[in-house]
């Protein structure tokens, strides 16, 4: 933005302490695990260690008779409603009925008076099984006999997507050059480092209160009252401090709702803590994706038809799939413009735990695969990976082949900066052997235009009340506080609407029964949503606080001015000032620190109001603007967005040609957030989407054995990064003036990963030769890929997905011949 | 089987019935002596959020059985502060921005306090290899090296002042 708004501003766009922290720092932060309550139960789950199968039986009674073990929970004794994340798909049930459907599957639940007791009830517990057919991956999936993991599926078809802008064929005819291109990643975790966690409390007359450790208060509160059949305000959801979600925490969970079970049951508290091993197995964090792309370019570059044929591999439910196969599409209408566009797709069900939403949720592994794609294409036509993505940049302004009308997109600055603060001139070509410099763009939502259930309810309501003695304000709003620093952004936001210092307010938030609902914190949309609706209630006070000094005064609102807690203009007639001020004193004559000189402070004038009519209140609301999209994109819904944020990341790497040893050495990261709020915030959003980045790039998969139990279900095993696998890395903000964001606001948190791994995949191109379309990318691919490539004398090797992946990809193309995309 | 051992926790001395199975980790967050600072992510020694201080050394307090623990003296991060005040290593923590979540927080905190008082001086390299047992999700671990070398500046200083 604007130098204007910056200059203007008093809080936004610095860099203060983060809400919280100081508690986070000493210890004093309490967590749900932390949270304790008299006479609390311990819960703890059975999962089922077989990927498929018929429940035949499970007796119980073994467990029952375990001294200290308050109850024990199957399908027979509980609600079986069932639910999910989209309403069109729920298919989860909070035990399993009848039968698993994954390794991890929840069969049981138990509550006793300590945690070892509860897990030793579990081991009394004596399951029936009868095996079933199961399937571990998609292509077994589709076959034509395949056994039905949801019988109401076939062919295990969760959802399949069929779309076309313009005329691909067409397109393609017209190209100069034509490539197809296939690529993959595994299915990855979330790997927050707080495990799930949740505390169930039903008092004497039945109203549940729920802590727990989520991004979305507000759905978890829902679910709970479809599941428990209750009456939605019996149920309170508060999230207490969250250690880390990246979308895995943004769906109410079976253990949320076991834990609610369990607590009806016993008429007592239950805390259940998911250990790892469970939160790799609950978790619904990043796909398995396999795409093909064919992309068609004329002799300049410039992206003539681009089809995308991709399987996506969701586990055992629906999940997030159905946002996520539609996001798999419409994520790649921008950053670039490309008027002929094809895709189709397949979610399938296969026998793993589900997979769902992760940070930069359905716009990773497709990105990866474009990028790459695009600079091999570049390289073909001798053309700077740079200046191609120039060339068929997309620019605020433009509407894309979707229909999304980009009001704000700093695309082309982000390169630019970002070219120009790593070398990029003076390194690309020009470094010696081994060494590689490597870019990409991307884009991303700033909230999903579309809430999860038809609603026509605003998607974030703020209500601020003014403290009574007028000293600071109060900011509630149901958003989620889950680290990423959505509490500090809206007292930033308020403090500067009201002239006050961020001190002066407090933020009560994730708490459904006390704050208004917010659909809370996934597809990046608190910043630019709940901003807008705590802007307009921070608006509401301002406005009852102007009122009454211009009635007082007999003078127009706009002579006065809050700023630094003060009233400006009050001081234009002393006498009134010192009526005011006097009384307040007065009033107020046992307590110190009053104020003796200048104009009116925020508390002297507010304590009128209240005077008056008692709590000062402002609310705000936000509902999307009427968003655009194309009708000709089915499901381009999802995807559509009020703001749009573009990133560039730029890396650079050493890969030893005797081991395949890969070494990053440095990441660039700019990112257009429109106008920043908190300036260190985004920073630390871009350096964790870096780290974030570079580990799904080389580390991240989630390892099955042949009958779908997982073999990596540590931190030790299951690989993120630590200090010394983290380069020096560089964060660029770039800001613009976002039209519907709150100040100019827009996303950051999520966005920003999306590029790191292309950035890396064709920086390891540029330093050998070998693109690698398999992630992770681990020194073992690369360096069969060196040998590959050195033995057929050739200038490049392209490390392909593994044959099934082809099998897959061909079955999927058998299976949309003929589909109509329109 | 459970035994009574003693134990020094931020310098109060507690006499603690404990499990021959129970770890230090689940004994600090239990309900004897409820200092629920030290966090638990793995219970495994492989994230390191349980870090605590054994007699000065950094130890993953899901490692060390309770009995194992007898007769030494513990400092978790509610014994960081003295009277309110915060430690340098936590306003270095605080001021860099170096924390998210903060779920690792207090265990890197704890890190950072061993490091530095054994080298009051480390590269940032020294750094990188001193936290390789942390994991962070959030941060991407820069924010949190520059703290500790914010951390070390500000030591100093405060040695050079009282000298």
């Amino acid at each position: 933005m604007t130098e204007t708004t910056t200059k203007k501003c008093s809080v936004l766009n610095t860099s203060p302490v983060r809400k919280g922290v100081p508690e986070k720092a000493t210890g004093q932060a309490k967590y749900t695990g932390d949270i304790s309550l008299p006479g609390m139960l311990y819960g703890a789950i059975l999962h089922s260690p077989i990927a498929h199968a018929k429940i035949l039986n499970i007796d119980v009674s073994r467990a029952k008779k375990l001294p200290g073990v308050k109850a024990v929970l199957t399908t027979k004794e509980v609600s079986n409603i069932k639910f999910g994340h989209s309403p069109a798909r729920f298919d989860e049930t909070a035990l399993a009925v009848d039968k698993v459907r994954h390794v991890g599957d929840e069969v049981a639940a138990v509550a006793a008076v300590d945690e070892q007791t509860a897990r030793e009830a579990l081991e009394l517990i004596k399951v029936e099984y009868e095996e079933l057919p199961f399937i571990l991956n998609a292509v077994d999936a589709l076959a034509d006999n395949a056994p039905l993991i949801h019988a109401e599926y076939p062919r295990n078809i969760c959802q399949e997507v069929h779309n076309e802008v313009g005329n691909v064929e067409k397109g393609f005819a017209e190209a100069y050059l034509v490539r197809t291109d296939t690529f993959a990643n595994k299915k990855s975790d979330g790997a927050c480092l707080e495990p799930q966690a949740t505390l169930a409390n039903f008092d004497i007359n039945g109203n549940l209160t729920l802590w727990t450790s989520t991004q979305v208060s507000h759905y978890v509160q829902r679910t709970v009252a479809i599941v428990l059949q209750m009456p939605i305000d019996k149920v309170r959801v508060i999230a207490p401090y969250v250690g880390g979600g990246f979308g895995v925490k943004a769906s109410a969970g079976s253990h949320e709702i076991i834990a609610c079970m369990l607590s009806q049951n016993t008429h007592c508290p239950v805390r259940l803590v998911l250990d790892r091993e469970e939160v790799f197995m609950h978790n619904r964090a990043r796909h398995q994706f396999y795409h093909e792309m064919k992309m068609g370019v004329d002799k300049y570059g410039k992206i003539l038809a681009h089809k995308h044929l991709s399987v996506l591999d969701g586990g055992a439910y629906s999940s997030f799939g159905i946002a996520t196969i539609y996001y798999n599409g419409s994520l790649l209408h921008a950053p670039y413009a490309i008027a002929n566009m094809r895709y189709d797709a397949y979610r399938v069900f296969t026998n793993k735990p589900a997979s769902g939403a992760l940070r930069g949720h359905g716009g990773l592994s497709n990105r990866a695969c474009f990028e790459a794609q695009l600079d091999m294409i570049a390289a073909e036509l001798k053309i700077d990976p740079v200046e191609i993505r120039i060339k068929n940049s997309v620019q605020a302004g433009d509407t894309t082949a979707s229909g999304y009308y980009l009001s704000s997109f700093n695309m082309r600055e982000c390169l630019k900066e970002a070219r120009d603060s790593s070398g990029w001139v003076k390194k690309k070509n020009h470094l010696p052997k081994g060494k590689g410099i490597g870019v990409s763009t991307s884009y991303f939502v700033s909230g999903a235009g579309a809430s999860i259930y038809r609603t026509d309810i605003p998607q974030s309501t703020v209500i601020i009340k003014v403290a009574d003695d007028g000293n600071g304000v109060t900011v509630y709003t149901g958003s989620n506080e889950i680290g990423q620093g959505s509490d500090t952004v809206f007292g930033m936001m308020t403090a500067e609407v009201l002239g006050l210092a961020l001190e002066d307010v407090k933020v009560i938030s994730g708490d459904t029964g006390l704050c208004p609902i917010d659909l809370g914190a996934y597809s990046s949309r608190q910043t630019l949503m709940t901003g807008n609706a705590t802007k307009q209630a921070a608006e509401a006070i301002k406005t009852q606080i102007l009122e009454k000094v211009s009635q007082r005064y007999h003078l127009p609102a706009s002579e006065f001015e809050l700023r630094d807690g003060r009233i400006y203009g009050t001081e234009k007639n002393m006498d009134e000032l010192n009526l005011i001020r006097n009384r307040y004193k007065f009033e107020h004559r046992h307590f110190t620190n009053l104020v003796e000189s200048g104009p009116l402070t925020f508390a002297e004038v507010a304590r009128l109001i209240y005077a008056d009519s008692g709590s000062i209140l402002g609310k705000g609301t936000y509902r999307p603007p009427d968003i655009q999209y194309s009708k000709e994109w089915k499901g381009s819904v999802v995807g559509a967005s009020p703001a749009y944020s573009t990133q560039t990341c730029i890396a650079e790497v050493t890969v030893d040609s005797e081991t395949g040893d890969l070494t990053i050495d440095h990441l660039t990261l700019a990112h257009d957030c429109g106008f920043a709020i908190n300036r260190k915030s985004i920073e630390g959003q871009l350096e964790g989407s870096m780290c974030h980045g570079l580990s799904e790039a080389l580390f991240e998969e989630m390892i099955f054995d042949g009958k779908g139990r997982l073999m990596n279900p540590t931190l030790g095993d299951y690989k993120i990064p630590t200090t010394m696998d983290v380069p020096d890395m560089h964060a660029i903000i770039i800001e613009s003036n976002e039209p519907n964001g709150p100040f100019g606001a827009k996303e950051v948190g999520e966005g920003c990963i999306l590029p790191v791994v292309p950035a890396i995949i064709n920086a390891i191109r540029d330093a050998c030769g070998v693109v690698i379309m398999e992630l992770p990318i681990t020194s073992e691919k690369i360096l069969k890929s060196l040998k590959a490539k050195e033995a057929a004398k050739a200038e490049q090797y392209i490390y392909k997905p593994p044959e099934n992946a082809d099998r897959i990809l061909e079955r999927a193309a058998e299976l949309s011949k003929g589909s109509s995309a329109r | 089987m459970k035994k009574y051992i003693k134990l020094n926790i931020n310098s109060n001395e507690y006499e603690l019935l404990v499990a021959d199975n129970e770890t230090l980790a689940q004994l600090l967050r239990g309900p004897q002596v409820n200092l629920t600072g030290t966090k638990q992510g793995c219970e495994l020694g492989d994230c390191g959020a349980c870090t605590v201080l054994m007699d000065g050394k950094p130890v993953n307090s899901c490692l060390v059985l309770a009995m194992q623990a007898n007769g030494h003296e513990i400092t978790t991060i509610e014994g960081l502060s003295v009277n309110g005040k915060l430690h340098p290593i936590q306003e270095a923590f605080i001021n860099a921005g170096a924390v998210q979540c903060g779920y690792c927080t207090p265990g890197m905190i704890l890190k950072a306090k061993a490091l530095l008082d054994t080298n009051p001086n480390p590269s940032r390299t020294e750094i990188r290899e001193a936290f390789v047992g942390n994991l962070c999700r959030c941060t991407g671990y820069f924010k949190i090296i520059n703290a500790v070398e914010s951390a070390a500046q500000s030591l100093g200083n405060k040695e050079v002042n009282a000298k």
